[in-house]
């Protein structure tokens, strides 16, 4: 692999004049498949590093060998392991414009190591490189010998990737409700006859069988799975991650937004939770108004009812009480929506641990939110 | 970084042994896409390129919604140049699933003034945006679906799956909307739009492999005999009439041209993902 994959769309960027958003890039070795989500350093832009760091299955952070851990570089961190990025990799890159590169290695990895362990990440590591040389990314080099651990692309043929690795009780936000009628089938579909009404949605977690026994949040409905439909016919089982059509056997009322859970574990049930906020907007928070949720398939109404904490990325200190949130802000609040919403915490389930907020008279997305 | 899973490998921990690979993965992710417009847009059109990429979101659609029709207006934006095979083919599409089809042709928009051409032989494709534009605006269209592909050139690197424009059509490269895990926000006033790209993370690549995987039938002109193909960033690139000819006339370095038949990669045996009962 040549290194123009990580510097050579960056020449088209400046050219482009447009070097504030996240590239995404594909790349593939025998291993695995790659996606990267070049995201800018720079902290006007925090949301677009969040909006790469929100689908990542790991975090590599860039620092320059001779300035050392940055403020955004904590603030990168502390996004990553926020939006749950078990494992982050610090790249000390521009080895070649050091002296005495261990031992400015060493102070790095370890103040990191330091920062990194208190915010909770499953594994830190590091890395020295030289991507203008190619040091360490794909092969090791002479240089930096004394460096004995992986290269870069070594650490990302081995890391575990999420999908292996989830598992967890059965959650499936209803996308769609799908009936047939009004002529609405798809010709040769084998349904033209048919009754059908159906729930399409991506299964956000654990698995599901057919004759399991389920419940419909937030109205509490119960039913039993009746069929599992895929584009392809019937199936058993299916597994986290997959998009399907679930059919049951009530007749339940059931509509977009609504969560069916595993009957025997069923989440949160409350119209008032405390959650973690990344504020994106350059307007700031105005916690007199209401803010629209999204959450799932469900939007709803919600004010901030109370600002609990400020945190400042760089001592991971709490500031009580803020008056306000500005942009690139990281708070711990407390949210009451008009409706009842069916959530985990995040910690425990990505996707109804998850929302976003609008701002519902220029209906740009405002800020981030886990709940804990 | 996101790692998908290598394709046809069991996940290990994964008691059901279901096969779950790449192909799946952006399968999924396409068709959650696709549903998600469908619920938050009230007026969509899928736009029919007469290329492999309109041909594989037009199948995903189809997998998507099934049994329920494609809940989607087909809009062919017609240079008046096209190839007989190409309107056979989405002919026969539309009328196999059953689709609305709108055809607006740039043809039209030459004859009524909205594009002015310096000469005849000035190619119409720059101009399909005037056309495309004018339709969405005549048509009411609030989302918009197309096949492009962030691998394709450096700007559509950086655009969003859920790309607002604004009530000029326009797309501001520099204030897209954050978006943050799969909590789209298709959320727009009166006279503006969103276009949706569901297989923005997939590469060429990968599209080759699932019109194999799929069977997806391409018009004529994709399989008429052994092509030549480019290797661009890993990828074979078919040369066609659709795609640039331009490489293959003026060969940089970078592109190597070699002829392969269009068996690209070994299929992945389709094991157990789905079991009939
Ligand atoms: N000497 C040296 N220069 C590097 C290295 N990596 C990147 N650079 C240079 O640093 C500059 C900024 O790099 P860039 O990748 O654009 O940084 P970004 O703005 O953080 O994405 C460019 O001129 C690169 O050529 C390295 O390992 N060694």
């Amino acid at each position: 692999m040549d290194l123009s994959l990580l510097t050579d769309g960056l020449l088209a960027e400046r050219e482009q004049g447009i070097t504030i958003d996240v590239a995404y890039r594909y790349f593939a070795t025998p291993a695995r498949k790659f996606i990267i989500g070049d995201s800018p350093g720079h902290a006007q832009y925090t949301r677009n590093m969040v909006t790469a760091a929100s689908t990542a299955d790991v975090a590599i952070l860039l620092v320059d060998a001779r300035h050392g851990l940055q403020v955004q570089t904590r603030r990168h961190a502390y996004l990553a392991r926020w939006v749950g990025i078990p494992r982050v990799m610090l790249a000390v890159n521009k080895m070649d414009l050091v002296d005495d590169g261990r031992q400015v290695f060493d102070d790095i990895s370890e103040q990191f190591n330091s920062f990194a362990s208190e915010l909770g990440f499953d594994e830190v590591s590091s890395i020295p490189v030289s991507a203008l040389r190619g040091d360490n990314v794909v092969e090791r080099s002479h240089a930096l010998d004394w460096y004995s651990g992986p290269t870069l692309l070594q650490y990302l043929e081995a890391v575990p990737a999420r999908h292996d690795e989830q598992a967890g009780r059965f959650r499936f936000p209803v996308q769609r409700v799908v009936r047939i009628a009004d002529g609405n089938v798809q010709p040769g579909s084998g349904y033209e006859d048919k009754q059908f009404r159906g729930y399409q949605g991506t299964i956000a977690s654990g698995s599901v069988c057919v004759g399991e026994e389920v419940v419909v949040l937030p109205s509490g409905a119960k039913a039993k799975v009746a069929g599992i439909l895929t584009a392809d016919g019937e199936i058993d089982e299916a597994i986290t991650d997959a998009a399907v059509t679930l059919l049951l056997d009530a007749d339940v009322d059931i509509s977009r937004g609504d969560l069916v859970s595993a009957a025997a574990a069923v989440p949160y049930l409350r119209n008032e939770f405390d959650a973690e906020v990344c504020w994106f907007d350059q307007q700031p928070l105005d916690s007199l108004r209401p803010y629209l949720i999204k959450h799932g398939g469900t939007t709803v109404r919600a004010r901030f009812s109370l600002l609990r904490h400020r945190v400042d990325v760089d001592t991971l200190k709490l500031e009580k009480n803020p008056a306000s949130l500005v942009m690139n802000d990281i708070a711990g609040v407390r949210l009451r929506s008009q409706r009842t919403l069916a959530f985990d915490a995040y910690r425990d389930n990505r996707v109804t641990g998850a929302f976003i907020v609008i701002d519902d008279t220029s209906n740009r997305t405002v800020a981030a939110g886990t709940i804990s | 970084m996101n790692m998908l899973s290598e394709p046809g490998r069991f996940n290990e921990g994964d008691v059901s042994g279901i096969d779950w690979s790449h192909l799946d993965a952006l399968e999924a992710e396409a068709i959650f896409i696709l549903r998600e417009v469908a619920a938050q847009c009230s007026n969509v059109a899928l736009l029919f390129s007469g290329g492999k990429d309109s041909a594989v979101v037009l199948r995903l659609a189809k997998r998507a919604f099934f049994p329920e029709r494609i809940p989607f207006t087909l809009m062919h934006i017609d240079t008046g140049h096209n190839f007989p095979e190409v309107i056979a083919f989405r002919d026969r599409i539309v009328k196999e699933r059953g689709l609305r089809l709108v055809v607006r042709s740039v043809g039209d928009s030459i004859r009524n003034g909205r594009v002015r051409l310096r000469d005849e032989s000035e190619p119409r494709n720059p101009h399909q945006s005037v056309t495309l534009l004018d339709a969405i605006s005549e048509l009411g269209f609030d989302a918009c679906i197309g096949g492009a592909r962030r691998d394709e050139e450096k700007a559509r690197a950086k655009e969003r799956i859920f790309s607002f424009r604004d009530e000029f059509g326009q797309w501001d490269p520099k204030n897209q909307r954050p978006e943050i895990w799969s909590l789209y926000n298709a959320r727009v006033a009166p006279g503006e739009n969103i276009r949706v790209f569901p297989i923005s993370n997939w590469t060429e690549l990968d599209v080759w492999q699932y019109i194999r995987r799929q069977r997806i039938p391409l018009p004529e002109l994709y399989f008429s005999h052994r092509r030549q193909v480019v290797r661009r960033n890993g990828s074979l690139v078919p040369v066609t009439d659709l795609t640039s000819p331009r490489r293959l006339v003026m060969p940089s370095k970078k592109y190597k041209c070699v002829s392969v038949p269009l068996a690209i990669s070994p299929a992945r045996p389709r094991s157990n993902r789905v079991r009939p009962r």
